[in-house]
């Protein structure tokens, strides 16, 4: 009994393999941040491993929707790109402090998402997925208009924050180590919260409804709000992921906001695994390095990371790491 | 009519021009077992869809305890004590059987705590294995529920509904696909959980419920053909035209 309450990955069977699948589960939040806080000594170069942070922030609070509840959103890059430009304008036309700034963000991007949310969680399959992703074409489309705010087709420039003073003490972001483990606090606080949510008596409805929504209905639940719920925290985590990326790049391109962003959420959600916890990080890692040397080599590189991605997809469904976990319970069984 | 738990008015349900439902008003009193017969494509799950709140009718009015409640939203019936199994089984195939029956009884408990363990509430967790040995699936806690076998995972989601609390529950041909063996077992659950609540139930092998049940109605082609106890249903000429007859 005690296996099936804690995460759904932590079933397994009895022997050595199930013994560890459990104890990992147990503590997946530490493991994720002893993982991360390595990161960037194995990390090829600091920028990517920060690269590798947001970006896996960003595919976890897809993935919520995505892995947990089974909701396919084309539309969450409006969710990165509003987080982004929230911090941005408020840091470069407000002169906020980075710490409010981040907040303006992730609270832009909650509203964008609750607005969107609200237009789209009563389709479902396909016309989900196509209403997200129109919506998100005119949230990208009213953001490339606002110039004089946004920069326009140059991307919001200027958002310069070399230190983050916290009164005592100034850290300086200047230095790409400092710089990632400040926004590692950020993400392994967003972590910690959405593995309890997770955990929570609302995650076990979530999965439900992924599950079969019409029995969770049967059961008593509101569906519709229940997704509603879900669309909005999962709109805010990519927001918070946004914010960050600002700060990282002192730029948020256009390109944040278009749609193949958004597309990038579903690959490195599908390339880690969408049905485990750590699934979107590894595949958030996978996906930019694989990127980032293809990139050196041709410059083609994107033709190489589709027909990547569609190997994975056909040969190996459950992701990277859904097979890692697999095995496990293969051989714990 | 007096001690009636639901009532129907003028049910009628039309899929496009087809009206699979036409003018239906019965009565259900409170305690035992009520059932639906009818042949195949009688009526008898759309008429079951419609009083369950699994989708609206097309016409007409469900009251359940006097109160009219027409239209509402289907997690709205299961609230009020409304539960039921359909007949195409309808359970959460990929998590364990444990937490198929902890999340159904879960629902009526919380449903937006977003920061606390599921674990947390171990009455809950009492709850579903309880249910889970009364449908008699104890040992199976830890299986996913696709893994079950057909009759056991009809039972599973019996386990599911009776996690509402219902005062009345619904069962859409609860032995539908199962072997003699499993259709026996399901019976004499259906005879257990009738004896503490107000059971509806649909079938059509007549024969299984004639014994079990105080009320019968006869569905044929979507209209209420008779209703009455199972003596009145057996001597009444036109079932026996129409249904006796063909199958059994
Ligand atoms: N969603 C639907 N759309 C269109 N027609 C439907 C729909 N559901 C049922 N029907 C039709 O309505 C009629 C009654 O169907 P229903 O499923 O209620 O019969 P039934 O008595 O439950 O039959 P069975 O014994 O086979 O379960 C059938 O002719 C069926 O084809
Ligand atoms: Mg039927």
């Amino acid at each position: 009994m005690s296996g099936a309450l804690t995460a759904p990955a932590a079933r397994g069977g009895t022997g050595r393999g199930g013994r560890l699948l459990r104890q990992a589960a147990r503590h997946r939040v530490g493991l994720t941040l002893a993982v991360l806080a390595l990161f960037p000594f194995v990390a090829p170069y600091e920028a990517l491993a920060v690269n590798i942070l947001v970006l896996g922030l960003y595919a976890l609070g897809f993935n919520l929707l995505f892995g947990y509840t089974g909701l396919l959103s084309f539309g969450h890059a409006a969710f990165l790109g509003a987080g982004a430009y929230g911090t941005g304008i408020a840091i470069v036309h407000g002169g906020l402090h980075p710490l409010p700034a981040i907040a303006a963000g992730v609270v832009l991007a909650t509203v964008i998402a609750a607005v969107m949310g609200f237009l789209a969680i009563r389709t479902r399959g396909i016309y989900f997925a196509m209403t997200t992703l129109a919506l998100s074409m005119c949230v990208y489309y009213a953001f490339y208009q606002m110039e004089p705010l946004t920069g326009g087709e140059n991307g919001l420039r200027g958002i310069n924050v070399p230190a983050l003073n916290l009164g005592l003490v100034s850290l300086p972001l200047i230095d790409p180590l400092v710089k990632y483990y400040v926004i590692l606090v950020f993400v392994g606080t967003a972590v910690w919260l959405f593995s309890r949510l997770l955990a929570s008596p609302f995650g076990a409805v979530l999965e439900a409804i992924r599950e079969n929504e019409n029995r969770a209905r049967a059961c008593g639940y509101d569906v519709a709000r229940t997704k509603l719920v879900a669309f909005v925290i999962s709109g805010a985590v990519c927001g918070l992921a946004g914010a960050l990326n600002a700060i990282h790049l002192s730029i948020v391109p256009i390109e944040t906001m278009h749609y193949a962003m958004s597309g990038e959420a579903v690959m490195m959600a599908l390339l880690g695994g969408m049905r485990t916890f750590f699934g979107p990080f590894v595949g958030a890692a996978t996906f930019l390095v694989l990127q980032d040397g293809l990139a050196t080599l041709t410059s083609h590189w994107q033709l190489f990371t589709g027909a990547i991605f569609i190997a994975f997809v056909l040969f190996l469904p459950s992701g990277i790491w859904g097979e890692v976990v697999a095995r496990l319970k293969r051989a714990g069984s | 009519m007096s001690g009636a738990i639901l009532r129907t008015e003028g049910l009628g349900k039309r899929f496009g021009g087809f009206r699979a439902l036409d003018g239906v008003s019965v009565a259900f009193p409170e305690g035992g077992v009520t059932a639906i017969i009818g042949p195949n494509g009688a009526g008898k799950s759309t008429f079951f869809n419609l009083i369950s709140g699994a989708m609206p009718p097309s016409e007409g009015r469900i009251l359940f305890q006097g109160q009219d409640i027409t239209g509402l939203a289907p997690h709205r019936f299961t609230r009020l004590g409304i539960a039921k199994s359909f007949q195409i089984t309808n359970v959460f195939p990929d998590l364990t059987v444990f937490e198929n029956v902890r999340v159904a009884a879960q629902a009526r408990r919380v449903r937006f705590d977003l920061f606390r363990d599921r674990a947390a509430y171990p009455d809950l967790a009492r709850k579903a294995e309880a249910l889970i040995a009364e449908v008699g699936l104890a040992g199976r806690e830890e299986r996913l529920a696709r893994e079950l076998a057909h009759g056991e995972q009809r039972a599973l989601e019996i386990a599911m509904a009776l996690a509402a609390d219902p005062v009345l529950l619904l069962l859409d041909e609860p032995t539908a696909g199962m072997s003699p063996e499993e259709t026996r077992t399901m019976m004499d659950l259906v005879r257990r959980l009738a004896a503490e609540r107000t059971l509806i139930l649909v079938e059509h092998k007549m024969k299984l419920v004639m014994d079990l049940c105080r009320r019968l109605i006869v569905l044929h082609q979507g209209a209420l053909l008779a209703e009455g106890t199972p003596d009145e249903i057996r001597a009444n000429a036109e079932v026996r035209r129409v249904y006796l007859g063909k199958s059994a």
